[in-house]
Formats: C-alpha cells, structure tokens, sequence
C-alpha cells in the first residue's frame, strides 16, 4: 500500500460527480456537478434535507453507484478505472453504515454469523477461534458488552443501539480507512445517540479512519463534526462548505442562513428567540422541473432577477477556507 | 351518566381541576403480546387547560403515544385500559370519555378531539379528494351542505398556506409530505374542536416544512384557542410550542412542569439526562452525554423506580420503592426520591456525576 508515498492528496475527491436516474424522457439528476474532498482523518458532514441527493452521493462515494458523470477518486486513482484486484481494495478500504440497524442485518442469522462472514471472505482469520477472537475484540472497541453472549443471539433479540453498534462492528472488520455513515444514528434513541457518536469519534482518533457523516440533522453535524467540515446540498448541488463552527454561527449561503434560522432548537428561549429568514415560497423544486439558473432562486429572500434565475452558481473559494456556490456572495467579496 | 366524574385535584396543576379542559387520571393501559402482558401506562395523571399546549416527551416505547391514543380510545384490539378516569368538561358538563358508548365517543371525536397523526398519509382515505374528505367528516357530525363545507374547508387551507382551489381537488397521494401535515392540520379544525392531540407532527419531515407547521400551530392556537397535547420524542418541538412538558418513562410521567422549569432547571434525573444528551446548532461546542443502558422492557419492567438501573443518583431505597410524583413547586412535579440531589449536581456534567457516583460506591 502506497499510504505514506501519497503525501497531500486527499483521501477521497469527488470531481464533478452527476448521478440520474429513470429513462432517456424521464430523466432526473439526484446529483448534478458535486465536487469536494475529504484528507485522511478528516470528517466530512454532508447536510441536506430530504431528497437533496446527500444518500446518492453517498453511495456514489461507496462505489455502489456508479457516477453517470465525473469521476471519484482515491487515494488519486479514479475508482471505475481501477483493476479488478485495486477495485477490490478499494471496496474493503470503504465501508458504508446505514440508516435502519432493523433492516441492514440479516435476520436469519446470529451475530457471529453476520460479524464472521466478511473475515472469511477476505480471508482475515485463519481459525473459528482467530475469528471468534476477533469478533471479541471488535465488540470491545464498538462497546457492545457482554460479547460472549451477543454473538449468539439474533438480531431481533438486540435493541437499536446494539444493532447499529453490530454494523460498526461489520463494518471494521476489513480495517476500512473510509466510513460513509448515512444517517446512522437518526433512529436510535435520543439518550443512546451521543454514545454511538462518541465511539465513532474514537475510530477517528484512534484508528485514522476517515469520514463522510450524512444526515439531516444540522445539531448532530455540528456535534459530530466539530473539529470538520460540513458540506450543505440542496437539490443535487453543494450550496456551501466550511468548517463547523463558521458553518453554524456565520453561515454565508443565504440557504444555510434560512436552514438555521428555521431549525427547531431544545432550548425554549433560544428557539422562540430566533430571527426567522421568511423564505419567498414553501414549495421544493420538483427534481423533475428544475428551476433555470441557481435552484433556491424561487424561494431565496436574497433573489436578483436577471442574475440569479439565468445563470448557475459554481462553488467557489472564499479566500478564507470556505466556498459557497451563491453570485451575491461572491459579488460581495470580490470573487471570480 | 351514572359514573362519577369527580376526581382528586393535582397540587401541581395551574388552575382548577373544574376549569380544566381535559383530566387524565390514575390511567392505566395494557397490550396483551406473545411474550406477555405489555404495561404500556401505569398510571398517568395530568390537566389540560383550554388553550394551552402541553408536550409529552420520552423515548421510543415510554407509552406516549399509547396514551394518546388512548384518550381518544383508538387502540388496537389487543389493548385495555384496565383503570382510570379521563374526564373532559366542554360547556359546563363533565363526563368520563372512558365510559362513553360506541355512537358518543364517535361524536366525541374530531367533534371535541380531533387527532393529527405522524404517517399523515395514512389518515386520508385515498380514493377521495380532500373535498370529499372534509364533507364526508362534517356531515358525520352534524347536517350540512357541500358548499358550506367548502368554504369552510377554503378559509382553512388558506389559514395553513395552501391553495385551495388546487387541494381540493386533489387526491391524498397528489400532495408532497409537507402539503398532507398542512391539510390534515386543517381537517382537524374543521369542526372547531376545543383540543387537538399530535402525535409527532413534524417528524419526518423537512427542517423548513417543520418550521411553516410549527410557526402555523401557533398561529392558529392563539386565533382558535384550541388545547394541544404534543406527542414527541423530539424534544425541540417541546422547546418551540409547549406551554407545559411531562416526561415519561417506562408509562409513568416521572417529571411535570412549565416549559422552562423542565428545559432550565430540571428535576427528575431522566429529564436532565435527556436535555444533556441533545445538542444545539447555534452556539460552540456543548459537553453532551449518553445516558447508560436502555429503555426498560415494558414486559418485564425492573423492580422500583424503573429508571434506577440507568440512573446516577440510585440509592438501595430506588432499587426497592417506585416514587410517585410529588409536588416540589409552583406547577412543578416530580417522582423522584432524589430530587433535591439532581438541583445540586446539575450543573455538572452527567459523565461526572456518573463518575462521582462510581467512586462513591
């Protein structure tokens, strides 16, 4: 592995990446021109509310998708022009940790069964006793106590956060350096979901591993990605990126200022408090009917007829370790 | 009617208990599963005042929307409610909605109590338009006409932002998430009703849709003066519109008060757990924690207080004595034995507290 000869370059980069789906008449793009990268080590958050194409790119990133234009990379080396046997690696490197822990798990078999079957098929154990020792290990670093007795059961028999602990698990058996988690802890239970996000934390810190966190939920992106990044999307298209702490409290994209504004805190003064953004209209743009130039044009309060409704906004640097896809901001500051 | 619908007054409650819109006591209901009898409440009490919002909030299984559904006696075959009272006084009568027979409680619902579900799909009937809807729910009621429902049912969708020369016509399934919570908003202020039960009205759906049904609930409430009682597990929408909060756990409320007493100074170790375990998105960076363990097994509950096992303040006594809830305050109520303990330490942080706790013993 070429790990320590690769230097700078990012981990992962997404480069113009597009998906469609549907026939040649009924096209949509879930994801249209979506470019970013994520370092080693680094966490990524991408935020976005329903249908926005955070889940598409996903598993674009995962390798489960392929890109119907652009191209991903990793470690540099574009993944759909890989050998079969580089393919592979890359696929075991990433790992991907979805939403229901109910249905990602197979019910007919135990734990051990389900923990096993990759150490076998990546040929990581030489014994059932190397691999039952693994297994012990992986549950004590995905907290999942007393291990001896849950690798017997079946997964009706553990609760939510056991379960989605159990995907951890799964996941790390083939040592990935890449996680793509979408949206997993959103149903676990509220008093459980900072556990499970601590202990991926601790992956991050003790182990290297990268992250790409999808969710929808901005107060877990901020919690999660502190010491990151967050990535926003609307409609198929990245709206924003910053670091987190600029992200939430200096927000540039007048979507992101909107999302802020709008989203319901447990804190009743603060909540109750806050400047609302009215937006010019409820409706989300039909995949189907997109709007002509910058897709939040129709309901943006910052809207420039003859600007905003003809041209597309590119995401651009601000000069300040952030970029933002918005033509106010960038006439404001200057920017190409 | 012949059964008693006079009932003990709550200490803690705002008013009294003969102004309150709605009295839930002493309710107890069960679902009868494979593995055995589930306690899904085990004995709730509290009062809902006209006009005012009260949130309840807990975890996935805590029995809360057991209990929603069980004021308006809408539980699945297999569940009882085996005792309690749940008086609700309009117009200067009291009756106890538990003894009402099949044709009053279905005047009673939508009528005096109209319901908004989470699955707001699942509510419609999709072979009707949303005009045919609103008649068929009016004219279950009382006598009307078609055009009278329908400028009604105008006026309504105009008050929840949407256009009603469009819904109308439509089918259930032609409206996106957002648009179906608005027109099942409207359809249950058809009939004008005094109290409207919510059960996870905004989940599900996306951050600036939630924000037009909340800004819209408020609105509406202050103009129609409706009660509501909020279902969710999401304690935000609480923070957003409760007036009152109860928490529960394992089918009790173990902590009652004001929106801010239960946000700013709570009592019940659970409730502090909770609010230390959601973070925000304005500010820096919070210290949150996980509170230890799982919801219990509402089949086999534990012995005591059923939060002792996960709790950082448990005691031998916890371990062996249920509290109940007991007034500590101005509108404030909590079942807690240790109540006094969580003021002092809840500043801290809850990893410390549990820590502090393990050295002691």
């Amino acid at each position: 592995m070429s790990t320590d000869t690769m230097g700078s370059t990012p981990l992962i980069q997404a480069r113009n990446l597009g998906r469609s789906f549907g026939s040649r008449r009924n096209k949509i793009w879930a994801v249209d021109d979506v470019s970013f990268q994520v370092s080693r080590g680094e966490i990524l958050c991408l935020v976005g509310e329903s249908g926005c194409g955070k889940t598409t790119t996903g598993k674009v990133i995962a390798g489960l998708y392929k890109p119907s234009s652009g191209e991903v990379l990793f470690e540099g080396r574009n993944i759909w022009e890989m050998e079969k046997k580089e393919f592979k690696r890359y696929r075991t490197a990433v790992q991907l940790i979805h939403q229901d822990p109910y249905a990602s798990l197979n019910p007919m078999q135990t734990i051990y069964d389900i923990i096993t079957a990759p150490l076998f098929r990546h040929n990581l154990v030489s014994s059932r006793a190397h691999a039952w020792q693994r297994c012990i290990e992986l549950f004590h670093i995905v907290g999942l106590t007393p291990p001896e007795d849950l690798l017997r059961k079946h997964p009706h028999e553990l609760s939510g956060g056991q379960r989605q602990r159990v995907s951890v698990a799964r996941a790390l058996t083939v040592n990935p350096s890449f996680i793509v988690a979408d949206e997993a802890v959103s149903m676990v239970d509220v008093s459980i979901r900072v556990s499970l996000l601590t202990m991926l934390g601790r992956l991050r810190d003790e182990f290297g591993v990268t992250f790409l966190f999808i969710t929808h939920d901005l107060a877990l992106a901020k919690y999660f990605a502190w010491e990151g990044r967050i990535a926003v999307m609307y409609v198929g298209n990245i709206s924003e990126v910053a670091d987190s702490p600029r992200l939430v409290n200096d927000a540039l994209h007048p979507y992101t200022q909107a999302l802020l504004s709008a989203v319901p805190e447990a804190d009743p003064k603060l909540t109750r408090g806050k400047e609302r953004i009215p937006l010019r209209s409820q409706d989300i743009p039909s995949l189907l009917d997109l709007p002509t130039g910058c897709h939040f044009h129709p309901r943006c309060p910052r809207f420039v007829e003859g600007l905003c409704d003809v041209e597309r906004p590119v995401l651009v640097d601000t000069g300040d370790g952030r970029q933002v896809a918005c033509h106010l901001v960038a006439r404001e500051r200057g920017l190409g | 009617m012949a059964t008693s619908t006079t009932i003990k007054a709550l200490p803690w409650s705002k008013g009294n208990v003969e102004n309150a819109l709605l009295s839930v006591r002493d309710v107890h209901i069960e679902y009868w599963a494979e593995r055995g009898q589930v306690k899904a409440t085990r004995g709730v009490d509290f009062d809902i005042f006209p006009g005012e919002s009260l949130s309840l909030i807990g975890e996935s299984g805590c029995g809360k929307t057991t209990l929603g559904l069980g004021l308006i006696r809408l539980l699945v075959k297999t569940a009882d409610i085996t005792q309690g009272q749940v008086i609700y006084r309009q117009a200067g009568v009291a009756q106890d909605i538990l003894t009402l027979g099949a044709e009053e409680m279905r005047q009673f619902r939508w009528q005096d109590c109209a319901m908004v579900f989470q699955a707001a799909q699942s509510a419609f009937n999709p072979v009707l338009r949303i005009r045919d809807q609103m008649y068929e729910t009016v004219k279950a009621h009382r006598a009307t006409t078609r055009a009278e429902v329908e400028q009604v049912g105008s006026q309504l969708l105009t008050r929840v932002q949407l256009d009603p020369a469009r819904v109308l016509n439509c089918y259930p399934h032609e409206l996106s998430g957002g648009m179906r919570q608005r027109t099942l908003i409207a359809m249950a202020l058809l009939l004008n009703p005094p109290l409207i039960i919510l059960d996870e009205p905004t989940t599900a759906l996306d951050i600036l849709t939630q924000r037009t049904i909340i800004d819209l609930l408020r609105a509406l409430q202050s103009d129609m003066h409706f009660a509501m009682m909020f279902i969710s597990h999401d304690l935000s929408l609480a923070a957003e519109l409760a007036d009152h909060v109860a928490t529960m756990y394992a089918g009790r409320i173990v902590e009652f008060g004001t929106v801010n007493q239960i946000f700013y100074e709570p009592r019940h170790p659970y409730t502090l757990g909770l609010i230390k375990a959601v973070p925000t998105v304005t500010g820096g960076f919070e210290d949150l924690t996980s509170i230890a363990g799982t919801p219990p097994d509402l089949i086999d509950l534990p012995s005591g207080c059923k939060f002792h096992i996960r709790c950082p303040f448990a005691t031998e006594r916890c371990k062996e004595e249920e509290p109940d809830l007991a007034h500590i305050g101005p509108e404030h109520a909590v079942a807690c034995f240790h109540w006094q303990e969580v003021e002092k330490q809840a500043d801290r942080s809850w990893d410390s507290i549990q820590t502090a706790r393990g050295e002691e013993e």
